[in-house]
């Protein structure tokens, strides 16, 4: 029965990991969003299906809270974000697609590379998804960096959060509830802030490209 | 050499022979019901081989002994994939020469062929055609390459016999990397077959054609036999689909009972893989021819997504 389930776990990380990707291989923010859905959900089954297994219930509880949160609430958040600010259809990379999804494929290699010995001082079962969790972190990591505009930007910085999760999940089974809900919160209050701070940025320089923050000087 | 070996790969030729123009106008048929257009028959690709083959062949002025050579070698190659392929059986006659790398490598060759032949008279639409081909060609090589590895990995064997004993003795429950090797498989075989995001298999003479563009010189006997290879090849790809992905049916023992249970098996999974090829058909529209690269380049990277992490979950 645990071969199965953690057949299923393996399943819902390798799902995460190719939600990253194809997050950083999208150029539409209203897809963008789904995906992050999509990864919510995925990040959801994934905790509930460790807790299962560990009989750990905290587990159930941290998951109904992403559930809540990250599968409800921010994407419920974004969508009127995007919709006041119309940029339904915003595209564009610093960097073209297929090199972003190179240079992708080389940082999962070398997270793969980097958890193998850490997963290996680990006893829990879900070791083997450590070098996924971390992969998701870093992908996140390359989204922020590839993109110009404020949204996507702000969806690398929750994907991040995601991938931080699973790998406190897989590593550790969890970090302890006050952390849990500190952090929750954290990403809450963030992503409020952020909102207003697109809206700001919007009002100042009509676009939402933050290479406009880069001139300290009007000319 | 045992004589079930030599049935069964007699049997696995014959049904693909068979079997393909049926695929071909299995899938054809599907699609026309899903876009509300009346379907035609069943049996319609035979009775194009038919007419093609009682039509006298026209060659153009200029064309080389290359040209009237190609047809022969491409379905000579697809024949002997479809031979190597274990669709109904893993005892094969061929089975020592069913290496995964060759197989690549016979598609390979027949792609070089055809589209040395489309070059060969000169016309625009040939060498458009096979700068196309090409294009898509070396593109989705390699995701293809990385996909059989990744099965290969599991199995630690390149034959393909080994590999389909190994995945149909597993368990039933589907490991990742199988899935994300199976998504990207299913991509490299829409861009090989000329299927509909990369390339429309319903249209003749448009600018964005690219298998059509390749024929466009031929008729007769040529033309058949290049239509046959060409459902041939969609056959041998739904064979291999099916049989790494979806192994179970087919006959890894020896005996004539499985044998026999191994072709309605096939029937059944290629009755339902065609309907949703056409299904998948529909509901996509086609790409611009740009975003090809981008669209095999996704494939790539599954199919490398799906080897990693086979590596790192070893499941």
């Amino acid at each position: 029965m645990n071969g199965v389930v953690g057949q299923l776990i393996n399943f819902c990380a390798a799902l995460l990991l190719l939600l990253a990707f194809a997050m950083i291989s999208q150029r539409r923010i209203l897809s963008l969003i789904h995906l992050f859905t999509l990864q919510g959900v995925a990040l959801v089954a994934a905790t509930v299906l460790v807790g299962y297994v560990t009989a750990q219930p905290h587990l159930y509880l941290s998951a109904a809270l992403t559930f809540v949160l990250k599968v409800l609430l921010i994407p419920w958040l974004l969508y009127r974000v995007i919709d006041r600010l119309n940029v339904r259809w915003d595209m564009e990379t610093l960097i073209n697609i297929p090199t972003t999804m190179l240079v992708g494929i080389g940082l999962v290699m070398f997270a793969f590379y980097l958890a193998l010995p850490i997963s290996q001082l680990s006893a829990t079962i879900v070791r083997g998804n450590l070098g996924i969790a971390l992969a998701c972190v870093l992908l996140s990591f390359l989204m922020m960096i590839t993109r110009s505009k404020a949204v996507p930007q702000v969806i690398g910085f929750l994907a991040l959060e995601n991938g931080l999760f699973f790998a406190a999940t897989s590593a550790t089974y969890g970090m302890p509830m006050v952390v849990e809900l500190g952090i929750a919160l954290d990403v809450l209050v963030g992503i409020l802030i952020l909102g207003v701070f697109m809206f700001q940025i919007r009002e100042q320089f009509d676009s939402l490209d933050i290479r406009h923050l880069e001139s300290l000087k009007e000319d | 050499m045992s004589a079930h070996a030599v049935i069964s790969q007699v049997l696995a030729v014959v049904v693909a022979l068979a079997l393909a123009p049926l695929l071909s106008g299995w899938v054809n048929q599907c699609r026309a019901w899903l876009q509300n257009k009346s379907a035609p028959g069943l049996l319609q690709p035979f009775r194009l081989l038919h007419k093609l083959f009682n039509k006298d062949s026209v060659l153009a002025e200029h064309a080389s002994p290359l040209f009237r050579a190609s047809p022969y070698v491409v379905f000579g190659c697809m024949v002997l994939a479809c031979a190597i392929i274990p669709s109904l059986s893993t005892t094969l006659l061929l089975a020592p020469a069913a290496d995964a790398i060759a197989l690549v490598g016979l598609f390979a060759l027949a792609r070089v062929f055809i589209s040395l032949a489309a070059m060969d008279v000169g016309t625009a639409f040939g060498s458009l055609g096979a700068r196309r081909e090409m294009l898509v060609g070396f593109l989705a090589e390699p995701a293809l390459l990385i996909v059989l590895f990744t099965t290969a990995m599991i199995a630690s064997s390149t034959s393909l016999s080994a590999i389909v004993q190994t995945l149909s003795a597993g368990s039933p429950v589907i490991s990742p990397s199988l899935v994300f090797a199976g998504v990207a498989f299913t991509m490299v075989s829409l861009a090989e077959n000329a299927r509909v995001p990369v390339d429309n298999p319903a249209t003749h003479l448009e600018l964005t054609m690219i298998h059509e563009a390749l024929i466009l010189e031929y008729s007769g006997r040529h033309l058949a036999l290049l239509e046959w290879a060409a459902s041939l090849k969609l056959f041998a790809y739904s064979c291999i689909g099916l049989a790494l992905f979806f192994p179970w049916g087919i006959n890894v023992s020896d005996s004539p009972l499985g044998l026999l249970l191994a072709l309605p098996v096939l029937l059944g999974k290629l009755l339902i893989g065609g309907a949703l090829l056409a299904l998948l058909e529909t509901i996509s529209a086609k790409m611009r021819i740009f975003r090809v690269p981008e669209f095999l380049g996704t494939a790539f990277m599954i199919a490398v997504l799906a080897m990693l992490v086979h590596m790192l979950l070893g499941s």
